[in-house]
């Protein structure tokens, strides 16, 4: 495979395209499919047959807001239609050529508008089964011309320049795992995907796996040319079959193409992939965990040091990266280092995808620059909450992150500045509640979340964090006490401090941010056994249970 | 901070101290008889860092490492046994205690017990948190011995001594969390395991979650001691 090769792939998919003059992308992602969007998509398709127009039915990854499925989009007028029942398809055939099905249309102008795509940029374009519409939107140029031109240390201080950062939530700087895997000694390294998204309510790197399959392997490749590695691993949880059959296609065709394999594009350069399944263990997308899945060991995390940069997969010197990580990496390459770091903040280059779930008009996935107000993503992009109501916090970061009050809807989305409103950046999870949320009983739902997916092994992460959905529970039906609180606090601190790994190191994150911002919500529960969102249920006579267990009691020893 | 020195020193307690490198906090600390908690550790096994007793803090970071992992740097300074750590290990010491069902009083390990006398050290003297009560199963189907899971803190030391020294592997972990439990096998009883019958196990466990079953009452005192002298002997073959 040469440069000019790739040219002729593309070239060769653009004519087949110039045959037809309309586009019909029909979302088939998960939200939309699960409307029946396959349907909707034959239902085009005959349509289309029957009226004679030159009519392309493609079928795409995810458009984005998911809300509005299932999506249609007709190019190139760029008209976007929502909610599109099987039965609206001869009506959008029909309107080729005319004016537009005016009641199907969505406006979302403004959702788009004040977003910036890098990740996505395919998204919504492309048939991810197809590795020919990948390379006609210049995918794996980055692959090839890398190997073609540039030397592994120039990728590297490529991806150092571009100031990109973990996109997995640690926010570690890329460039430099990159640089201390390759010069980690050792002949055999591995590159591992992490694709174990776990978060409720997260699904951006699915939707990257699911709708563009290709920009992860290009980028995996291009990380193990940089390190020295010529084996990956993509770690894919088990609940997302789509994406793994997507995936699998994907190598296949990729090896089929010679852009894996052995001496990719003629060069010494060999580099292939396996896709290796999560078994549903939420604590396995920590990488130390992960490492032992893939070694087919039981999940459970070890002390760092030593880090899989040195000693990782099978004692060898390993790169983990999250999916989205890897899918900035080929524009990165493409673009060059300065292109990428002149977007975002200060401190947080590039753009982040975010999962936008919750109590608000336009749910979905939205790619925002780094820095954007979060007031930005909220209101304008995310459309507001549902009229009558009011906003109440968003929750980012998953049950590791924190609740920010709609007080402070002006902070820009970046690394530090949602660390310093004690919360995280996390991968991308982003709930917004309003007034019908109870905080108390978010902060038990993520507790609760940590408490199962704690793996067990050391005790703070194992008995605290069930302890604490104790007494969270204790609260949310009247029969907390004030010394309740201050032992969940207490609780809180030793989790955080003293737990083995991430997970529980960050498991009383929902806890202590709720604490700080709706400590009167608490107060409230446990002082007047009310619960000021109607959420949770009180018990009457909630004081005079006997069976609760006093406060304190004696250690027999 | 070469790592061409072979010999560090670092002040442990406000103690000048020398180790080797490669060498753990706890490994040098015990050499110079400076007392660090420990539960999950017994010499002579690999090191899970997990009960997070021997967590220490390293001035210039606010990272607490566990000491039976963490290995020694040149110039490190290290405090075993602040407040904070004190708070710590108390805190954990009554996770496990509301964990299961740990009542000294009945327990063949009574007087034995590697939790119980932490808890005394550590002047652990009430429990706040309300205690879980857990119904857990005892398997009585050995002929030589039984495991009391309501005695069980999960250390996996029995997870270790059987796979790393006797090398039959019958005990591992099953479940996640709260509801992790030790089994033999693939969750048989004891009894019709593939239990070699050796007996470490029992030595090494902390507790009276193990216990033989010809000795009843108190008179069941364990002696994980064996370990270092049997791995040196093998070292030495």
């Amino acid at each position: 495979m040469t440069i000019e090769e790739l040219e002729q792939i593309a070239e060769s998919v653009r004519r087949e395209n110039a045959n037809f003059d309309y586009e019909v992308s029909v979302c088939m992602d998960l939200a939309c499919a699960s409307q029946g969007s396959d349907k909707l998509r034959d239902a085009l398709l005959r349509s289309a047959e029957a009226s004679g127009k030159k009519v392309l039915v493609r079928r795409t990854g995810c458009m984005g807001p998911c809300s509005h499925g299932p999506l249609v989009r007709v190019d190139p007028d760029k008209t976007l239609y929502g909610h599109v029942s099987p039965g609206r398809a001869q009506g959008i055939v029909d309107s080729l050529g005319g004016e537009p099905v005016a009641e199907l249309q969505c406006e979302l102008n403004e959702h788009f508008d004040s977003q910036m795509r890098v990740v996505l940029e395919n998204a919504g374009y492309i048939d991810p089964e197809k590795i020919d519409d990948y390379i006609a939107r210049e995918g794996y140029k980055a692959l090839v011309t890398v190997l073609m031109e540039m030397t592994p240390g120039g990728v590297i201080h490529r991806i150092t320049e571009s100031g990109l950062r973990g996109r997995g939530g640690g926010g570690y700087p890329t460039g430099l795992k990159w640089g201390t895997v390759a010069k980690a000694a050792g002949d055999v390294k591995y590159v591992v995907c992490n694709g174990d998204e776990g978060d409720p309510g997260a699904f951006m790197d699915r939707s990257v796996m699911e709708g563009d399959p290709h920009r992860v392997i290009e980028g995996m490749a291009l990380a193990a040319y940089a390190v020295g590695a010529s084996k990956g691993y993509i770690y894919v949880r088990a609940e997302y079959p789509i994406a793994v059959s997507r995936l699998t296609m994907a190598l296949r065709e990729a090896r089929r193409r010679g852009l894996l394999g052995i001496n990719i594009c003629n060069t010494p350069f060999s580099f292939d992939i396996e896709i290796r399944l999560g078994a549903g263990a939420f604590v396995c997308g920590e990488e130390t965990a992960l490492i032992a899945s893939i070694e087919g060991k039981r999940g459970t995390p070890r002390p760092r040091p030593p880090y899989p940069a040195v000693s990782g997969l099978w004692g060898k010197p390993t790169l983990i990266n999250n999916v989205e990580t890897y899918a900035n990496i080929p524009p990165i390459i493409r673009n060059g280092g300065k292109w990428f770091s002149s977007m975002g903040s200060e401190r947080s280059k590039g753009t982040k995808v975010f999962a936008l779930t919750g109590k608000i008009a336009n749910t979905g996935l939205v790619e925002v620059p780094m820095g954007i107000k979060l007031r930005q993503i909220i209101e304008v992009i995310g459309g507001g909450v549902p009229p009558g109501h009011t906003l109440k916090a968003v929750q980012t970061g998953g049950p590791s992150g924190g609740c920010i009050p709609a007080e402070m809807l002006d902070i820009g989305v970046s690394y530090d500045a949602l660390m310093a409103a004690g919360s995280i950046m996390g991968s991308g999870g982003m709930i917004v509640m309003d007034d019908t949320s109870c905080m108390v009983n978010v902060a038990r739902f993520f507790i609760e979340f940590c408490m199962t997916e704690s793996c067990g092994k050391c005790i703070p992460c194992r008995a605290g964090t069930a302890q604490m959905y104790t007494l969270l529970t204790r609260i949310c039906t009247g029969k907390g006490t004030m010394d309740d609180l201050a032992l969940i606090e207490d609780l809180c601190v030793t989790v955080k401090e003293t737990s083995l790994c991430g997970l529980g190191q960050t498991a009383p994150n929902p806890v202590l941010s709720t604490l700080k911002y709706f400590r009167s919500e608490y107060l409230e529960h446990i002082a007047n056994k009310r619960c000021p969102a109607g959420v949770c249920h009180m018990h009457a006579g909630a004081e005079a249970d006997v069976f609760a267990p006093a406060v304190s009691q004696e250690v027999v020893a | 901070m070469t790592d061409a020195v072979e010999v560090k020193t670092l002040i442990i307690d406000d103690q000048e101290v020398s180790a080797r490198r490669g060498q753990t906090i706890l490994e040098v600390a015990r050499e110079h008889d400076i007392h660090i908690p420990t539960l999950c550790h017994v010499e002579g096994l690999s090191n899970v860092g997990a009960c997070r007793l021997c967590l220490v803090e390293i001035k210039g970071s606010n990272k607490l490492l566990p000491a039976c992992v963490a290995t020694v740097f040149e110039g490190m300074e290290v405090v075993t046994n602040s407040e904070r750590l004190r708070r710590h290990r108390r805190t954990i010491l009554e996770l496990l205690f509301a964990e299961r069902n740990h009542i000294c009083s009945v327990c063949v390990s009574n007087g034995h017990c590697e939790l119980q006398t932490l808890a005394q050290e550590q002047g652990l003297t009430h429990v706040r948190m309300p205690y879980r009560n857990p119904q857990l199963s005892v398997d009585a189907s050995h002929d030589r011995f039984t495991a009391d899971h309501n005695r069980c803190i999960l250390c996996t030391r029995c997870v270790r001594v059987c796979a790393e020294i006797e090398g039959a592997h019958v005990w591992d972990v099953m479940g996640r969390g709260i509801n992790s439990i030790v089994i033999t096998d693939l969750h048989q009883d004891w009894g019709s395991s593939t239990c070699t019958r050796c007996g470490k196990c029992v030595q090494v466990c902390p507790t009276g979650a193990l216990f033989e079953k010809s000795k009843i009452g108190t008179d069941n005192p364990k002696n994980p001691d064996f370990l270092p002298y049997l791995n040196l002997m093998r070292e030495a073959r």
